[in-house]
C-alpha cells in the first residue's frame, strides 16, 4: 500500500503524456480528412477522432485495452486470431530455450571453473556469440534447422502416435528455441562463473583442512554461494529468451506467435494490433520474471540467505 | 604427564616468489610441540606466525626443511585429518544452521549419520551453544559464531586443534570469556592446541609454551616455558608470576624489533 501513490502518480502521468501525444501524432490524418472535404473540425471533434481511429499512428491506451480484450476473452483459444493462442506458441519457445540456455550457460560455467584451458576458451566465445546481432543470424538458424529437417519439437508421426494430432506449437518448435536460448546461456554463464567463484580462500582452505574433494568443494561450498547470482542471471536469461523466440518469429514459418502478430500487423498498418502483441509480450516477460523472482526468494529464505 | 611429540618442524624455510621479489616468511624454525601443550605464536605482523601455523596445517609448504605432525609429514598429517583449524574469522556457512555448519566436516569425511548428531550435541555443549543449533549464523554474534566455528574444528575429534587469531576480531569483554572458556576446553579435553595471537596478555593467560617471533624474516626469537599452573582462574593476571613471563615476552619482541631498526 506504500507503494501505491508513488505508482499510480507514476501512471497517470504516463497516461496525460499519451493521451496527448495520440491526439498530437493522428490529428495530421484528420486536418487532411477535413481538407479533403472542405470542412472544418472543432477541437473536441479532433480529440474525438483521434482516440478512435482504426489504425492511428499511435493508438490511445483504452483501443489497445478493447484490442486485447477482443483477442484474448472475445476469441477462442485455438483461433488464428487470438492472443492467447500466439502468446502459447511464444511462450513454449521462450521456456525451452530458456531451459536449453540455462543448462547450457550452467554446464559451461561448471567447466569454466574447474578446468583452465575451457577457462581461456570458451569465455571469448560466448562474448563473440553476444556481438553478433541475432536479427542477422536468427534466419540462418531457421534456414539451417529446416535443411536438416529439425524444425519440429515431435514429428508430425511421432506426436500423432503421441496425441492423435500434432499440436501446433510443436512444428517449427525447435529453431526458435535454439535462438531462443542463444540470448538466454550468457547471462546465466557470466553469473554462474562469477557464482562458482565467490568464495573465498579462507573457505576454500577450511575445505582443504578437511581434505575435501574437488566434488564436494562444488557441492557444498560452490554452488551454494551461487544461488543469489543464479537467480539473478535467471531473470535477464528469461527476458533474453523472450526477445530470442520473439525475433525467430520474425523469419520462422508458420507465422505464429507474438513476433508473427507484430509482423503481420506492420504489413497491414494495423497498429493496434502491434501495440497489443507488444503489451502482451511485455505483461508475459513481467510474470516470467516476476516468477523467478518468488522462487528467488523462497529458495534464499529456505537457505537462511535472506534476512 | 607424556611427552609425546605432536607437531616437529625441523630446519622449516619458507620463501613466497612475488611479483616485487622474494619475501623471505620463515627461516631456520625448529620446535617441537608436545601432545596435551597449549602453545602460542606471538609477534607483530609480518613475522611469519599465520604462516608457520598454516605450514603446520600443509595450507602452505615449506621451501627447505620438514615439519612432522603426529609423525607424518604434514601433507599427510592433513590428507589424515590430524588437526581442526580455526581460521580469523568464523567462516560458516549462511545457508547452513549451526548444526548443519558443525555437521560439514562430518559429511565430508563419512561419519555415520546417527554418531555426525551425537558428536554435535557434544561439540554444541563445549562451546556453550546448546539450544542455538537450528539458528542460522546471522542469528547469532560474532563471539558466538567464532564459538560455533571452534566447535565445528572440535566435530571430528582431531588431537590437534589449529587457531589463527581466532578472538582477534571480538572486544575485549567477550575476547575474555572466550580465553576463559577456551582453557576448559583444552583441560577437558587434552587437545594440542597452536594458537596464533598478537596479544601478550592473551598468550601468557593461555599457553603452556609461548613462541616469540620476529619479522624479516620470520624467525623465532625466544620460546618460554610457562611456570603457570594449569588451573587458570582470570585474575591470575595480576599475579607476579604472570607479569614476569609478559615482560619476558615484551623484551623478546622488542629484541626482535630492535635487529630491524
Amino acid at each position: 500500500m506504500r507503494n501505491f501513490f508513488p505508482v499510480i502518480t507514476v501512471v497517470a502521468a504516463i497516461m496525460v503524456i499519451w493521451y496527448g501525444a495520440s491526439v498530437w501524432m493522428n490529428s495530421k490524418w484528420v486536418y487532411d480528412q477535413a481538407a479533403r472535404a472542405g470542412t472544418e473540425v472543432s477541437f473536441g471533434e479532433l480529440v474525438k477522432d483521434t482516440w478512435s481511429q482504426e489504425r492511428p499512428v499511435l493508438p490511445a491506451p483504452h483501443q489497445i485495452v478493447a484490442e486485447l480484450y477482443k483477442s484474448t476473452v472475445e476469441k477462442k483459444i485455438t483461433s488464428k486470431r487470438s492472443l492467447v493462442f500466439h502468446g502459447w506458441i511464444t511462450l513454449s519457445a521462450t521456456l525451452l530455450g530458456f531451459i536449453f540456455g540455462t543448462g547450457m550457460g550452467i554446464l559451461l560455467a561448471i567447466g569454466i571453473v574447474h578446468n583452465r584451458a575451457m577457462d581461456m576458451s570458451v569465455m571469448p566465445w560466448a562474448i563473440a556469440s553476444q556481438t553478433v546481432p541475432i536479427i542477422a543470424i536468427a534466419p540462418m538458424i531457421v534456414v539451417v534447422m529446416s535443411t536438416i529437417g529439425a524444425t519440429d519439437f515431435l514429428g508430425k508421426g511421432a506426436a500423432t502416435a503421441l496425441f492423435g494430432y500434432q499440436p501446433a506449437f510443436m512444428q517449427g518448435l525447435l529453431p526458435k528455441a535454439v535462438i531462443a536460448a542463444y540470448l538466454s546461456f550468457f547471462p546465466v554463464v557470466v553469473g554462474m562463473v562469477k557464482g562458482l567463484r565467490s568464495p573465498d580462500n579462507m573457505q576454500l582452505d577450511l575445505l582443504k583442512t578437511y581434505n575435501a574433494s574437488k566434488s564436494r568443494t562444488f557441492w557444498s561450498l560452490r554452488l551454494p554461494s551461487s544461488t543469489p547470482y543464479l537467480f539473478t542471471s535467471l531473470k535477464i536469461g528469461m527476458a533474453g529468451a523472450l526477445v530470442g523466440a520473439i525475433v525467430s518469429e520474425l523469419s520462422a514459418s508458420p507465422l505464429r506467435g507474438l513476433g508473427a502478430r507484430m509482423l503481420t500487423g506492420s504489413y497491414y498498418g494495423q497498429t493496434i494490433q502491434i501495440w497489443a502483441a507488444l503489451f502482451a509480450a511485455a505483461a508475459m516477460a513481467a510474470t516470467l520474471v516476476g516468477i523467478i523472482g518468488m522462487i528467488e526468494r523462497y529458495s534464499l529464505q529456505r537457505m537462511g540467505m535472506a534476512k | 604427564m607424556t611427552t609425546e611429540t605432536v607437531i616437529k618442524a625441523e630446519n622449516l624455510d619458507l620463501t613466497f616468489h612475488t611479483n616485487d621479489g622474494d619475501v623471505h616468511a620463515l627461516k631456520d624454525i625448529n620446535l617441537d610441540i608436545q601432545k596435551g601443550d597449549f602453545v602460542s605464536f606471538i609477534g607483530p605482523s609480518g613475522c611469519g606466525k599465520t604462516t608457520f601455523l598454516r605450514t603446520i596445517a600443509a595450507l602452505e609448504t615449506p621451501t627447505a626443511g620438514s615439519v612432522c605432525v603426529n609423525g607424518m609429514p604434514a601433507d599427510e598429517a592433513r590428507k589424515n585429518r590430524a588437526y581442526g583449524y580455526v581460521f580469523q574469522a568464523a567462516g560458516l556457512y549462511p545457508w547452513r544452521t549451526i548444526r548443519g555448519n558443525i555437521r560439514l566436516p562430518l559429511e565430508i569425511m563419512g561419519f555415520p549419520k546417527k554418531e555426525q548428531e551425537d558428536h554435535i550435541s557434544k561439540v554444541l555443549d563445549l562451546v556453550d551453544l546448546r539450544g542455538f543449533g537450528k539458528k542460522f549464523p546471522w542469528q547469532l554474534s560474532g563471539g558466538m559464531q567464532q564459538r560455533a566455528s571452534i566447535a565445528r574444528a572440535l566435530a571430528f575429534n582431531a588431537d590437534i586443534l589449529l587457531m589463527d587469531e581466532p578472538f582477534g576480531a571480538l572486544d575485549e569483554i567477550v575476547r575474555d570469556h572466550l580465553n576463559e572458556q577456551l582453557l576448559k576446553l583444552w583441560d577437558r579435553t587434552n587437545k594440542t592446541i597452536a594458537f596464533v595471537t598478537h596479544s601478550i596478555p592473551e598468550a601468557v593467560y593461555l599457553s603452556t609454551k609461548i613462541v616469540v617471533m620476529s619479522p624479516r624474516p620470520g624467525r623465532i626469537s625466544d620460546v618460554i616455558e610457562s611456570t603457570l599452573p594449569r588451573e587458570r582462574p582470570l585474575d591470575i593476571r595480576d599475579t607476579k608470576e604472570f607479569l614476569d613471563i609478559a615482560h619476558r615476552v615484551r623484551e623478546g619482541l622488542r629484541a626482535g624489533h630492535a635487529y630491524d631498526e
